[in-house]
């Protein structure tokens, strides 16, 4: 399925672009997060399970759990620090 | 129910968002409002300047459903939030909450309420300049508590 990927903050500056839209046989959030850690050094940096990354599905906070449809948007980034 | 939230680079005017918050609403006795401002120093360096990054879409979505929110628990009248983006320097502006109530109570959770919900839960990034370089501000625990007071367990940091 399509699914447009979208990073922030630092995760955004590590991978070294914002948004992507790529294919992936992939069901959850997860094994979405699993598939780009194969990507290389830089997805590895950025999302690396030992930081806090925070996970969104169409644009509402979600957890690995969550289950993507085709042309979904998934967004991968830092706790935010607003206020 | 007049709920209102702006995502802006400008700086905004309070005396003229708080009247136009309580316009025409002679329910209203209580108008209590928060705002952030820009820092000098921050964790032990100074802060020349700082740009906010934010989530185009989910900022706007995700502070609707916390005035919403609000609505449910407290009994006010109207919320407006602006928040700014972009190029700041300390001193400037950076968040408004506002809240519109019958008595002070309500207006005075309800800004509080949803000023802790927004510092967790809002997709804003915030990154300084300091004479050691830039760098992402990072998300405090203390945050997190300051939301679970209100029976919210969400993590961000």
């Amino acid at each position: 399925m399509k699914v447009t990927v979208r990073y922030f903050a630092s995760i955004r500056e590590a991978i070294g672009h914002g948004s992507e839209v790529i294919e992936a046989d992939v069901k959850t959030v997860e094994a979405l997060r699993d598939l780009l850690l194969t990507r290389g050094a830089k997805y590895q940096e950025a999302l690396s399970t030992e930081r806090a990354v925070r996970m969104a599905l169409n644009q509402s906070v979600c957890d690995g759990t969550a289950l993507l449809q085709d042309n979904c948007e998934v967004a991968f980034f830092p706790p935010v620090t607003g206020g | 129910m007049r709920l209102s939230v702006s995502i802006q680079a400008e700086d905004f005017d309070v005396s003229y968002e708080l009247a136009q918050l309580r316009a025409n609403d002679a329910r209203v006795g209580a108008v209590c409002s928060f705002v952030g401002t820009v820092r000098e120093r921050n964790e032990g360096s100074d802060v020349s300047s700082m740009e906010l990054e934010h989530y185009p879409g989910m900022t706007e979505k995700s502070i609707t459903a916390m005035m919403e929110e609000a609505t449910k628990r407290f009994d006010i009248y109207g919320a407006r939030v602006i928040h700014r983006i972009g190029l700041l320097q300390p001193q400037d502006q950076i968040v408004l909450v506002a809240v519109t109530s019958a008595h002070r109570g309500m207006s005075f959770q309800a800004c509080e309420f949803l000023m802790d919900y927004l510092k967790t839960q809002a997709p804003f990034w915030k990154k300084e300049v300091t004479p050691e370089g830039a760098r992402w501000v990072d998300a405090r625990v203390s945050d997190d508590k300051a939301l679970a007071r209100w029976g919210i367990e969400i993590k961000n940091v």
